[in-house]
């Protein structure tokens, strides 16, 4: 946070209502003990501590907290949660806001989105992931065309991957593709970012 | 005795060694595994982090097909599916949210669920540790091994129902019903950075480093695992791990069905063990055949449960 206490920001308490409503959450019993923070396994590549994310979401700093990378490098361990003195589900929190910041656009690391989309597109297309075919697509979307290529040489020796997908059988596959349409046109109809 | 089963992706691909000596351990211990027909993917993190909804819709499918068939109890080996599917399953008391998720499905899903377990609180349910030891047949005493469960397994407490979040020990129990030496491993439910060694390596490289070292330092013959992408972590990636942390790890990391297997004698072929990119074989050298078939009980031979 620029500054936590500096009041003279600008603040919407409606983004405070609305988190604690989608997560379920009572965010007032956060009194900033930094339980959730000392466990985080994430918090050195954190740009903002779960603690201050607590707090942003609490003043109603919708800007700060939607626009951290901090919401997308949590790696939903679940630390947080269970460490959390006040029964806070704080991954809950963090999900929601990852949640939120998506509907809107604003994917302050890109690459862990690309990521998760590549891993879906092939259970949309299969029914079931394919870690050949997501690391392709992921590839592509990031333009990091060196991923893992150190792993390769090991991982093909040992066959740790198929070369080709498994599709679900028995009309499975366009089942679950049924899914993904349904859903992708749902989002469109109450224009929000699938 | 047959157990109606959710083998997970990572089963085809990248843990079919999970996947074999998980089926070959079940064998033995008189539990046939029959995978529900048609599953699906459950989604995984991606699906979660993008939509619980989307999450939601692709393990109901899952559920539906299970209760479909009749199922009462749902094994999976792996703790992201347990994860998903036991979320799901929590989720979808609440009406409101059945409904949306019903709209993204073909059909409404069923009622009523069957529950979802994995196939290591299975094992323990099926038999218990004097039944898992009168199948021993080499004695796996010369081993010192670290129980790993990761962080999913056992988090959070009332979904996963999996005893101590952070200080889970059924594997423990296993792994000592096998008669190998194990330790108390501090980091056993640490995170190991998941599938974050894609778009951000530095830090699951750091992250499994952690873990690597302290079982190094602990002089473990081997690091015991349980899902296949903390197994995939610490070992596929255990190079970009050691770069890291400026470290020569040679720290073998195997699935508990694995050990289990070894210590019923099972050959490394049936296991899998050729899958893994840090050898085994300092470990078969350790293992020596079991003293006598001993049908006698063990000490402290209880329930796992």
């Amino acid at each position: 946070m620029k500054n936590a206490t500096d009041m003279s920001q600008r603040h919407d308490s409606g983004f405070t209502v609305e988190v604690g409503a989608q997560s379920g959450q009572k965010l007032s019993a956060c009194y900033q003990c930094g339980n959730c923070t000392a466990g985080c396994p994430a918090s050195f590549v954190y740009d903002r501590q779960v603690n201050q994310i607590m707090r942003g979401v609490q003043l109603g700093m919708k800007d700060e907290v939607l626009d951290s990378r901090a919401i997308w490098l949590c790696l939903s361990c679940s630390t947080c949660s269970l460490r959390c003195p006040n029964n806070i589900d704080v991954a809950a929190v963090m999900e929601t806001l990852r949640h939120m910041a998506r509907k809107e656009n604003r994917v302050a690391v890109g690459n862990v989105e690309k990521f998760w989309f590549s891993f879906l597109n092939t259970v949309r297309a299969f029914g079931r992931s394919w870690e050949i075919g997501t690391m392709a697509l992921y590839m592509m979307r990031s333009l990091r065309l060196f991923t893992d290529l150190d792993l390769a040489p090991e991982a093909l020796k040992k066959q740790k991957l198929g070369f080709k997908p498994h599709v679900v059988a028995q009309g499975g596959a366009s089942s679950v593709t049924r899914i993904f349409k349904r859903y992708k046109e749902r989002a469109e109809r109450e224009g929000v970012r699938p | 005795m047959n157990y109606a089963y959710y083998p997970g992706c990572s089963a085809k691909g990248s843990s079919a060694d999970y996947e074999k000596s998980t089926q070959a351990v079940c064998a033995v211990l008189g539990m046939n595994l029959v995978e529900i027909p048609g599953w699906n993917c459950c989604g995984s993190t991606p699906a979660h982090a993008v939509d619980t909804e989307l999450s939601a819709a692709l393990c109901s499918r899952n559920l539906d097909i299970a209760a479909q068939q009749g199922v009462e109890k749902l094994l999976t080996p792996c703790p992201s599916c347990l994860s998903n599917l036991r979320h799901t399953a929590k989720r979808m008391e609440n009406p409101q949210f059945r409904a949306r998720v019903d709209e993204l499905l073909d059909n409404p899903a069923a009622p009523d669920f069957p529950g979802v377990t994995s196939v290591m609180q299975g094992m323990a349910a099926h038999c218990d540790a004097n039944g898992i030891a009168s199948f021993i047949r080499k004695d796996l005493g010369q081993l010192t091994l670290a129980p790993y469960y990761g962080c999913l397994m056992s988090r959070p407490a009332d979904i996963m129902d999996f005893g101590d979040p952070e200080n889970p020990t059924l594997m423990e129990c296993l792994l000592a019903a096998c008669g190998a030496k194990v330790l108390d491993f501090p980091l056993k439910t640490a995170c190991c950075g998941a599938s974050y060694g894609i778009p951000e390596r530095t830090m699951t490289a750091r992250l499994s480093a952690r873990i690597l070292r302290l079982a190094t330092d602990m002089k473990a013959d081997a690091i015991v695992a349980a899902c296949p992408l903390c197994q995939m972590n610490l070992d596929l990636r255990q190079p970009q791990a050691a770069k890291e942390a400026d470290a020569i790890f040679a720290m073998p990391v195997l699935y508990f069905t694995q050990i289990m297997g070894l210590a019923f004698g099972l050959s490394p072929d049936t296991l899998g063990l050729e899958k893994l990119r840090v050898s085994a074989s300092a470990l078969l050298d350790k293992l020596e055949p079991a003293p006598s078939i001993s049908k006698t009980p063990v000490e402290g031979g209880q329930s796992c449960e």
